[in-house]
């Protein structure tokens, strides 16, 4: 396995519910401009090969009920850093793909090739009430809209060829309207003609990434497992990219992980994580990781308290795993695709 | 001329820069033409207008390729990023200047788009513009959920309903709803947030905003429509009119003094909206050089198969097999389709009517095609020197018949830096012009009021309480 990547989410202070309380900024700094830079310039200072962005039109459900759009907050930071993947979540329950489209297109140009997307169900009526489209809550409608979402988004990216901009002086054509392509998509819910009105984004096809469900149309599949041997086993299962997700405690130079989380668990209790679980030293969690290298092709990480935990895993965890080749710094100016080892993918429309 | 003698003589101009993405306006043909989608395109440009104490950079949007005679326009510059993404990765480079998305009404959704355009104006400090722009036709709805479902007459109806609720979602947030010590209970205050129910004809939606407000309270709300019902529209919900009265003087004048008459209908100041026409503006230093820099940019605007491509509009069929510099086509245009370019705006005159003004006018000229398509199409502007364009534009803010431009680069990335080095120097020389940026927000700017909505939320409690 050639690439162990790192990825760290980044919404709001953390996952714990009360993390807001131990962050490094008064409470009415956690939706501003200069938080959500310190946060990802700091990832990327740290090495990790992406950061994400959870997101929905629904407020948060911890403490923190504000959010910036996913694609708003990763493209703020598009031009000022240089090596990171952005990765916003984009809902495909509601949302019009024609858009979603154009939007993650945009992300790509802004970060030069480092965009990506979680491409996400929503079950939550509440967001359907806000979208004012009728309510779906069935597994077989929320599956149909990311199916034919995602279908129609990666159609839309190949629907401008490479070359179609061809300035061709003689006779007076910006654009070689063979290599445009409408995207006549069909489905049951809804149909777009294309093409799209962005150019092919740089990396060709951002990384899109979903869950095991979305297997077939997506670049990386999030294993969202409790246990570790289930999620080493999911991870194992398949021949597409897998990273594993993992909440992550450390201990920090002033208490204990375990301590922090009781602390934090008397303001507000967390609910249930769906993900792994680690809660402790830094080179415990050095081990995990480079145990976890040999099953999966990266984690995604998801510090309690992103001011309190992020420290410790860009000082001692991920040098660790650079300095023993379980992991590898990305590197400045190449794609997100490339640094996860992935192929600019060929046109489907383009003739050979 | 003595300002003593202009309605506003110390009124300033104000300059935005529209981004156009579209239309044969744009040269490409020439070496100094960059990209149009890259972002370093867009850095330039933002970047440039800042140094020059701009107000604004407006983006377009595009919802689906042009079409001619059923096949994507070939001719003209196309392809253009996402305007809210774009804006807001340009927020996280620049500090000043305002960020203006034009977004439709008939194929976005409030919560959404509000959202977006919200969480855009707080990452930007309060520099966010909307230019609500309504669209019905169900070309463009081919490529989204709803498709071409709205009928003409209501386009404004849902324009103004899509406003309102955008409104109300980015009042929902009591100014001190957020807790400013970690002493506090909860991150906000569950109180201080209101949960939007909105039900009309066009919108059935409940839910809980997501943000807060930014320092200019919402997003600056731009508006182009242009008949009597758009003109009405904008004077009920607008902070800035993208007038298309931007080439003669008493044209402007006329429309400036009718938007003051209907804002006034609306019971609202007669100065409370700024109007930027769309503009264009060619320099050139010396007086001797000026018409020679006019016929080269219209040389590149008015390729051969541009001015094919329009008069073709004109005549109902393909004419691009004819030769440009030869004469109009002696037949009649077909009586047929009467717009066959999608996605452009073209009035539906009557095409044999064209036809006579245009053969009339290259006969009395003596005017081949190309020269007829230029000089029927071509938007003038401002052309001069640095100094008698700056004169120009210093009359028509002190006479009010505008507030400032907004100035289409005729190329780009390099389009505003003769703009930018030349002429704003003139105009601060003359004193209508900025000698720094005195804001932070776009508002501020741009000196306009606190929002619509807070105001009228502002006399509504003190009725209550007196």
């Amino acid at each position: 396995m050639s690439v162990f990547a790192l990825g760290i989410e980044l919404d709001g202070e953390g996952c714990h519910p009360a993390a807001w309380r131990r962050a490094n900024h008064p409470p009415s700094e956690s939706l501003s401009r200069r938080t959500l830079t310190q946060k990802v310039r700091a990832a990327e200072n740290a090495g990790f090969t992406l950061a994400t962005f959870e997101d929905s039109i629904v407020p948060p459900k911890g403490a923190i009920r504000g959010r910036v759009d996913a694609v708003n907050r990763a493209s703020f930071v598009a031009a000022t850093t240089s090596t990171i993947g952005l990765v916003p979540v984009v809902e495909t329950t509601y949302a019009e793909p024609f858009h979603t489209s154009s939007q993650l297109a945009t992300l790509d140009y802004s970060s030069r090739g480092r965009g990506g997307w979680i491409a996400a169900r929503v079950a939550d009526p509440a967001a359907g009430r806000a979208w004012g489209r009728p309510i779906l809550t069935e597994q077989v409608d929320l599956d149909r809209e990311q199916r034919d979402s995602i279908a129609v988004v990666r159609g839309l990216w190949d629907s401008w060829e490479d070359d179609a901009v061809i300035r061709d002086y003689a006779r007076g054509r910006f654009l070689d309207r063979d290599k445009l392509h409408y995207v006549d998509f069909e489905g049951p819910s809804f149909t777009v003609k294309g093409p799209a009105i962005v150019p092919r984004p740089p990396q060709g096809q951002l990384v899109i990434f979903g869950t095991e469900a979305d297997r077939e149309q997506v670049d990386v599949v999030l294993v969202t497992e409790t246990d570790r041997d289930a999620a080493l086993d999911a991870a194992n299962r398949s021949s597409g990219l897998r990273f594993i997700e993992v909440d992550v405690t450390l201990d920090t130079p002033h208490a204990a992980a375990a301590g922090r989380l009781a602390a934090l668990n008397q303001h507000e209790s967390a609910a249930p994580s769906p993900r792994l679980e680690y809660i402790g030293t830094t080179r415990g969690l050095v081990d995990l990781l480079t145990d976890l290298a040999l099953h999966a092709d990266g984690v995604r990480l998801f510090p309690t308290v992103i001011d309190e935990d992020l420290p410790g895993l860009a000082r001692y965890v991920l040098p660790a795993l650079f300095k023993s080749g379980v992991a590898q710094r990305p590197v400045p100016g190449s794609s997100l695709r490339a640094n996860l080892g992935l192929a600019r993918p060929a046109n489907r429309y383009a003739k050979v | 001329m003595s300002t003593s003698d202009v309605p506003r003589p110390g009124a300033h101009v104000h300059f935005g820069v529209f981004f156009q993405g579209v239309n044969h306006t744009t040269i490409w043909s020439d070496p100094a033409s960059g990209s149009q989608i890259d972002f370093e395109t867009f850095r330039r440009i933002t970047t440039t207008a800042e140094r020059g104490l701009f107000d604004a950079f407006f983006l377009g949007e595009g919802l689906r390729l042009r079409e001619q005679d059923g096949k994507i326009l070939d001719l003209d510059i196309a392809g253009r990023p996402d305007a809210i993404a774009q804006l807001t990765a340009l927020a996280g480079i620049t500090e000043h200047i305002g960020l203006v998305a034009t977004q439709n009404t008939t194929y976005n959704e409030p919560a959404d788009l509000a959202r977006r355009l919200a969480g855009l104006d707080l990452l930007s400090g309060g520099r966010a513009g909307w230019n609500a722009v309504t669209t019905d036709n169900a070309w463009t709805g081919e490529n989204f959920r709803r498709g071409g479902f709205l009928d003409h007459e209501l386009r404004y109806e849902r324009a103004g309903q899509f406003i309102r609720t955008a409104r109300a979602i980015w009042d929902s947030w009591a100014d001190d709803a957020i807790a400013t010590s970690t002493e506090y209970e909860t991150w906000a205050d569950p109180n201080a947030i209101r949960h939007p129910d909105i039900s009309t004809s066009q919108f059935d939606i409940s839910l809980d905003a997501t943000l807060p407000r930014s320092p200019q309270g919402h997003p600056v709300i731009f508006q182009a429509g242009d008949s009597p019902t758009g003109r009405d529209f904008a004077a009920a919900n607008a902070d800035v009119i993208f007038s298309r009265h931007g080439t003669h003087f008493d044209d402007a004048l006329a429309f400036a003094n009718d938007i003051r008459t209907r804002l006034l209908a609306a019971g609202r100041p007669a100065n409370d909206i700024k109007i930027l026409p769309g503009t264009q503006i060619v320099l050139a230093q010396k007086a001797s050089e000026v018409d020679e820099k006019r016929r080269w940019v219209l040389d590149g605007q008015y390729t051969g198969q541009t001015a094919l491509s329009l008069v073709g509009q004109v005549w109902g069929r393909d004419l691009s097999d004819r030769d440009p510099d030869g004469p109009l086509p002696e037949d009649d245009p077909v009586p047929a389709p009467i717009s066959v370019t999608r996605g452009a705006a073209r009035d539906g005159k009557d095409p044999i009517a064209i036809a006579n003004e245009w053969r009339a006018l290259a006969e009395a000229k003596n005017l081949s095609l190309r020269e007829v398509a230029i000089e029927t199409s071509a938007r003038s502007g401002f052309v001069g020197t640095p100094g008698q364009v700056a004169d120009e534009l210093a009359h028509w803010v002190r006479a009010g018949a505008t507030d400032g431009f907004n100035i289409s680069p005729y190329i780009v990335p390099g389009g505003l830096d003769e703009i930018v080095d030349w002429l704003v120097p003139e105009l601060q020389e003359r004193g209508v012009y900025r000698t720094k940026y005195t804001s932070t927000t776009l508002r501020g700017h741009l000196g306009l009021r606190e929002p619509l909505t807070r105001r009228r939320s502002v006399q509504t409690d003190r009725s209550a309480t007196g």
